[in-house]
């Protein structure tokens, strides 16, 4: 409405969202003029509550005005005492707090808004908004307010509001996150201090020094040194504990080697006042190495953030029928077996049960992959997760939570998850090779120098040796550079909530595709037509009467909102057609045998009948007088972007196999046009998660070989637990984001083109780090080998090391090298 | 220059003191979230009562 050409309201802009207001809603005699009865509705809260302040507060904030959309909801669910009690907190004081995800918070004007709330619903104490999360922590007053007006005040405000689940793990992870900064932090104010104390000893060295000041210097060294290694340190070392007792390569293990050598010989030679001490490099590796991991950690947290955000969106509530016949909104945890629940058309079946009345269509490809709408009628089953498409229905529940099909289909992914061996990661493989390496360098040097010039200075190099080797630069490295690309990754919209997931990207390896929602879009739509677009018009204008899925795919494949045209005397079929008049002309739609009772069909019609089922697609025929035949083929259409990315990964060496719950003769239509060669049909999700395993089993011989799983729906969630890798593509659902490693947000699989380039090329820095490092270690190996080394030049060799990787670790990218223009 | 015996002592104390300081503070959840903060210190309170009118009737041409 905003681009109507002939709207006169060009200059009248809209009180609440700037945006022009459309010539049909001016209403001449009023002061204040809304684009539309949001924006009215937002605009008469905040001038009752005397907020007008936020339109100066926006206008300086936010030049681009934003439409308002409420969504009405009556948040009834919200007061539920089951819901509140895991989610509300109360507070000393008779006051309750809990945290709401809020959808449309973008800018600061919103946070205004937001922490204003107060103002706006009586009994709210207070609203602290964190923009980064969308979340905000609402404080208040029970016996005066309703958690459900809370909602609706937000609500109104252009909020919708949900609440967040899982407050318990937040709560834990919070204290985790806190935890690591503390631990940052204090390494960097002990490396600070002891490098005041190492400047003093260094310049003595140099200049002379007396005995006095030397000895306190190292004592406080030492006392800071030992802080350093015991409390911040102390997570290398449980690290490597930790590694060595389940028998399983990790860098910690040459850092804690080093870190621990280096104090204890330090230590020693404190004591006794005579040698090197090494406190100052070993708090400044700390410290560095700390700083690396916390960047990735607040980088992985940011992705996973990003996706339980999303999980929080997908409703959880239900609508239950009382005795009485009437309805009540209850979250989706109080339903219990033998109670009936009402499902409307195009909401999501919340539990397993029995169609007690209405007949309808389900969506069921979540769950089974099946890309066609099953019809279901009173006395069917119908399963959890399974989307309501046609008219309400009313079911009686016969399974709940995790006895229901898809709760089940859970426990796999959990189980899967649990398994699942974790890949071991390139920086520690590099591990296992540093530490044997160092310690037969370090075993040499301590046997040579011993045999020649003592023990003591046996000691003495062997233990520089192994603080200078400390493989730092990795260390730091790989951290830096996967931070980087999952910044990058989450800029081109693609979430990747682990490490090691980029890593298995940057080798070809096996890559299974799902087919529904993956491959393909998981709608029904027009796939092709053999008619007039005249008649296809005439078609959608019947259709727009009916709620079948077909009927709902022939209407949006036309554009109907120019037309004048109306539709009279329907008359449907179910399950067959339906027919009626478009303007005067009659027009008959539906299935071959529907059309062919009334009309015999032709010949050429027959033909692009046959042609449209050998492409697995539903053949509709229509039928006009003027026109006489059409047909359209009805099917699930694949991704623009399928075929084309295929190819490229194709063409990278990867292994693809298209693995589908759906009837094995569409994926197999659905695979020769995408170009996979290996198709299976008819997998359960079972079978699904079993295939991944005996691909890994298999590829397990190679190393190096990943097996990387692309899904959607909870029938891919235990696959995607079971796989190296499972990446869930946009749409899918709530089960196969949390199973997923890799979340991508933009439409289609070409996202997973550039999500390969990206790893190559952080895999590349990596290596480049290493071989800059390894360079480094073998000059500071060297030196300390022949004895040439010291204190200071450690001191000064290691930081520039670091600083170096860090450096490089930044290079640019310059996306995926073909079809970049594909993606944009 | 042996004042660097009660030097050293003092200013490490000093360091101990920020260190705690800086403890206190994560522990409390003052670096939770390091962006609304910053948004928020942005508006002045007296922008929450405008004068009604003046507000909502001097909206500019875009």
């Amino acid at each position: 409405m905003i681009n109507d050409p002939t709207s006169i309201a060009q200059t009248i802009r809209c009180d609440h969202c700037q945006l022009s207001v459309p010539s049909g809603l001016i209403e001449p005699d009023e002061p204040h003029q809304f684009c539309c009865h949001g924006c009215k509705s937002v605009w008469n809260v905040l001038h009752g509550a005397g907020l007008d302040g936020y339109y100066a507060v926006r206008k300086s904030v936010d030049p681009n005005p934003q439409r308002t959309s409420a969504t009405g909801d009556s948040y009834e669910e919200l007061d539920d005492p089951a819901f509140q009690e895991t989610c509300v907190e109360n507070l000393p004081g008779g006051q309750a707090q809990t945290e709401l995800l809020l959808e449309g918070m973008h800018c600061a004007a919103c946070v205004w808004l937001i922490e204003r709330l107060p103002s706006v619903v009586d009994g709210v104490v207070e609203s602290r908004a964190n923009i980064r999360r969308r979340t905000t922590v609402v404080c208040y007053q029970p016996d005066k307010v309703k958690l459900s007006d809370i909602a609706r005040g937000l609500d109104r405000l252009g909020y919708a509001a949900h609440p967040a689940r899982g407050a318990a793990a937040r709560e834990a992870r919070i204290k985790e996150d806190r935890k690591f900064l503390i631990r940052v932090g204090v390494a960097g104010a002990i490396a600070g201090n002891i490098m005041i104390m190492a400047i003093a000893l260094y310049g003595g060295a140099l200049e002379g020094i007396s005995p006095t000041w030397e000895t306190t210097f190292r004592w406080y060294s030492m006392g800071l040194g030992v802080l350093a290694l015991v409390w911040p340190g102390r997570v290398f070392f449980i690290g490597a504990i930790a590694a060595l007792r389940t028998r399983t390569a990790h860098l910690d293990i040459p850092i804690a080697l080093a870190l621990g050598v280096g104090g204890l010989w330090g230590s020693f030679n404190t004591i006794t006042g005579k040698g090197e001490i090494y406190f100052d490099s070993l708090a400044i590796l700390v410290f560095l190495l700390l700083v690396g991991r916390w960047v990735q950690h607040r980088q992985q947290r940011a992705a996973s953030d990003h996706v339980e955000l999303m999980l929080t969106l997908t409703p959880s509530n239900a609508t239950r029928v009382n005795e009485d016949g009437s309805t009540t909104r209850v979250p989706i945890e109080s339903i219990e077996e033998g109670m009936v629940v009402q499902v409307e058309a195009g909401g999501s079946i919340p539990a397993d049960g029995i169609l007690e009345t209405g007949h309808t269509n389900i969506d069921t490809s979540f769950i089974t992959g099946e890309s066609r709408p099953v019809p279901v009628h009173a006395g069917d089953e119908v399963v959890a997760g399974a989307t309501n498409l046609s008219s309400p229905i009313r079911l009686r529940v016969s399974a709940v939570g995790e006895s229901t099909r898809v709760g089940k289909l859970m426990q796999l992914v959990a189980s899967a998850s649990a398994d699942k061996a974790p890949i071991v990661r390139f920086a520690d493989r590099i591990a296992v090779i540093f530490v044997f390496t160092v310690i037969t360098l370090a075993l040499i040097t301590f046997a040579y120098w011993t045999w020649s010039s003592g023990v003591r200075t046996g000691i003495e190099y062997a233990t520089a040796l192994l603080i200078v080797t400390c493989p730092c630069a990795l260390g730091l490295a790989t951290p830096m550079a996967m931070s980087i690309a999952m910044g990058r990754a989450a800029k081109s919209g693609v979430l990747v909530k682990s490490a090691a997931a980029i890593e298995s990207l940057a080798r070809p390896g096996t890559m299974i595709l799902d087919k529904t929602g993956t491959i393909t879009q998981g709608q029904m739509s027009v796939v092709e037509h053999n008619c007039s677009n005249e008649m296809l018009k005439c078609a959608a204008i019947i259709e727009q009467t009916s709620n079948h899925p077909i009927a709902r795919a022939i209407t949006d494949s036309v554009d109907l909102s120019e037309s004048q045209s109306t539709a009279s005397d329907i008359n449907q079929t179910i399950g067959a057609g339906i027919s009626g008049y478009v303007d005067d002309d009659y027009i008959e739609i539906g299935s071959p045998t529907y059309i062919n009772s009334n009309h015999q069909i032709d010949e050429a019609t027959n033909t692009e009948i046959k042609k449209m089922i050998e492409q697995s697609l539903s053949p509709v025929v229509l039928y006009t007088k003027e026109h006489g035949f059409g047909v359209l083929g009805i099917g699930d259409p694949i991704r623009d972007d399928a075929a084309q990315s295929i190819q490229i990964l194709n063409d990278q060496r990867w292994d693809i196999h298209l693995c589908s719950g759906d009837h094995p003769a569409i994926a197999r239509a659905v695979a020769s046009q995408v170009g996979i060669m290996k198709v299976q049909g008819s997998v359960s999700p079972e079978g699904k998660a079993e295939f991944v395993k005996a691909m890994r089993a298999q590829s397990s011989s190679q190393s190096k070989h990943r097996v990387i799983m692309v899904g959607d729906g909870v029938n891919d969630a235990a696959a995607l637990a079971c796989a190296d890798v499972g990446i869930a593509v946009q749409g899918g659902a709530e089960a196969s984001l949390e199973a997923a490693d890799i979340y991508l947000m933009t439409q289609g699989v070409y996202p997973l083109i550039t999500l390969c380039s990206l790893a190559k090329h952080t895999m590349r820095t990596i290596h480049v780090s290493l071989i800059f490092s390894i360079g480094y270690n073998t000059i500071a190996a060297a030196l300390a080998m022949t004895g040439v080394i010291n204190a200071l030049i450690a001191a000064i060799l290691m930081p520039i090391s670091s600083l170096t990787v860090v450096a490089l670790s930044s290079r640019k990218w310059k996306g995926p090298r073909k079809c970049q223009s594909f993606s944009s | 220059m042996s004042v660097i015996f009660i030097m050293i002592p003092g200013a490490l104390i000093l360091a101990a003191i920020g260190v705690l300081a800086f403890v206190l503070a994560a522990k409390r959840g003052q670096f939770d979230d390091l962006d609304t903060p910053a948004i928020r210190a942005i508006f002045d309170d007296d922008d929450l009562n405008p004068p009604v009118k003046t507000a909502t009737d001097a909206q500019p041409e875009e």
